[in-house]
């Protein structure tokens, strides 16, 4: 028996009814086409879909869309702002913070959250922020460096 | 990968999740769903309805109650972990949440979830049982308590019976310091062996000790071998050495392609000696 939910994906409400055993990942990239979120291992281990949910990081494979109703999502495709890459994009542009690019997405996303919650973290933090997302192009480094720039880069514009 | 298709209730209160639990043949209870989900992706489980306790009001609650700190069965991780009155009260359980899985799991998967299911390299159930908590389960006969000693059964199993709900954890405030420490599988995270200890010194002598382990046995389990060993005598790194020889003794260790049991049965050991090192270290 469907389900009718309602999801605001990047400040967009949708409304549809949905499959019970629909994932929340299948919903995003199928459902309403934003496939800017990857699905990677698919066993919530390698974070390549991760997505906020609420502000927080959920990996989407392993959420169901039907507890996603009511929520706010931000996927990738909702960082960038009036053609304007977000400083964490820009980071990872400037630091060369991805080389295929698959676990991008969720690392910003991540990121994100990261610097939510820690606006000024340590190189520690933002490698214990990362535990949930894995790069297989071994670029851990670049990525550490990009999400530095994106933290600086963030205060310098709420100062 | 896809589970098999169910149909999916959204309880409004405990006492409708309890009536569903009871009127549905097959059903499964939906928690963060971060152990049931990739379980029924694998189709390991496919149960026919799935019972998600996502909007029950109050069961997310952490509070200070009494003499206890009360958790709601589906706090998530992270909430446990970043509670105040979890790091003031039971530093040892905010501890061992910080543990679990990985950022985004912890943002997800609950604390009553966890503890329901039993992994036998779950994290909790060795906090658990160090801080002697209780357990809450509700059912359409009431309310009982069931302490952590008696809650983990077996491999995947617990005292639950299959009318009730696991609604809240409650702990004791602890006393002592406390420390864990894991030794986790490098690809999946989970504890191989995991060492949840407590510790208090009184004049010299030891107190107070609980020594909980996870990833050793079939089920989480207090080390009475350890404990006796150490009560009432010197606190002394030689005792704590010479106690945690005790930590697999008696237990029919754990085997598999990582870890053969007399390697875990080595972890089990050592990691006694560091968690009961850390913890007289904190008590001071």
């Amino acid at each position: 028996m469907n389900l009718a939910i309602t999801v605001t994906v990047n400040g967009r409400v949708h409304q549809q009814e949905v499959e019970p055993r629909l994932l929340l990942v299948y919903y995003l990239r199928e459902t309403l086409g934003l496939t800017g979120t990857h699905v990677g291992c698919d066993t919530t281990s390698c974070g390549a879909c991760t997505v906020l949910m609420n502000g927080q990081a959920v990996k989407s494979c392993t959420v169901l869309a039907v507890q996603a109703d009511g929520s706010e999502i931000r996927t990738v495709e909702g960082l960038a702002q009036d053609g304007a890459l977000h400083p964490i994009q820009e980071g990872f542009w400037e630091e060369h913070g991805l080389q295929c690019g698959f676990c991008t997405p969720g690392m910003m996303l991540s990121a994100l959250q990261l610097l939510s919650r820690n606006p000024d973290p340590t190189d520690a933090q933002i490698r214990h922020a990362l535990d949930g997302n894995l790069c297989r192009c071994t670029g851990y480094q670049h990525i550490v460096n990009s999400v530095r720039y994106a933290a600086r880069k963030l205060r310098e514009q709420n100062r | 990968m896809i589970p098999a298709a169910f149909d999916y209730h959204r309880p409004a209160t405990v006492d409708e999740a309890l009536k569903l639990l009871v009127d549905l043949p097959d059903a499964k209870v939906l928690a963060g769903g971060h152990s049931l989900l990739p379980m029924m992706k694998l189709r390991l489980v496919t149960p026919t309805h799935l019972i998600d306790l996502g909007r029950v009001p109050g069961l997310r609650d952490i509070r200070l109650d009494g003499g206890a700190v009360a958790i709601g069965a589906m706090a998530t991780h992270w909430a446990v972990e970043s509670a105040d009155v979890v790091g003031r009260s039971a530093p040892l359980l905010a501890e061992t949440a910080a543990r679990v899985g990985d950022v985004q799991v912890r943002n997800v998967g609950t604390i009553g979830g966890n503890l329901a299911h039993a992994d036998p390299a779950a994290d909790y159930p060795a906090a658990m049982l160090a801080l002697d908590a209780e357990l809450v389960a509700q059912s359409p006969r009431g309310r009982r308590t069931i302490a952590a000693a008696d809650f983990f059964t077996g491999l995947f199993a617990t005292a639950l019976t299959s009318d009730e709900l696991l609604v809240e954890i409650r702990i004791p405030v602890q006393r002592g310091g406390g420390a864990y420490l894991k030794f986790p599988h490098p690809a999946s995270g989970f504890a191989v062996v995991g060492v949840a200890a407590i510790a208090g010194v009184s004049g010299g002598t030891v107190e107070r000790v609980r020594v909980g382990i996870t990833g050793v046995g079939p089920a989480a389990y207090r080390s009475g071998a350890v404990e006796g060993a150490l009560a009432g005598g010197p606190a002394t790194p030689e005792a704590v050495g010479a106690a945690a020889e005790h930590a697999a003794d008696g237990v029919d260790v754990n085997e598999d392609i990582f870890a053969p049991a007399e390697y875990r049965a080595h972890l089990a050991r050592v990691f006694t000696r560091r968690a009961l090192l850390a913890a007289f270290e904190r008590s001071r």
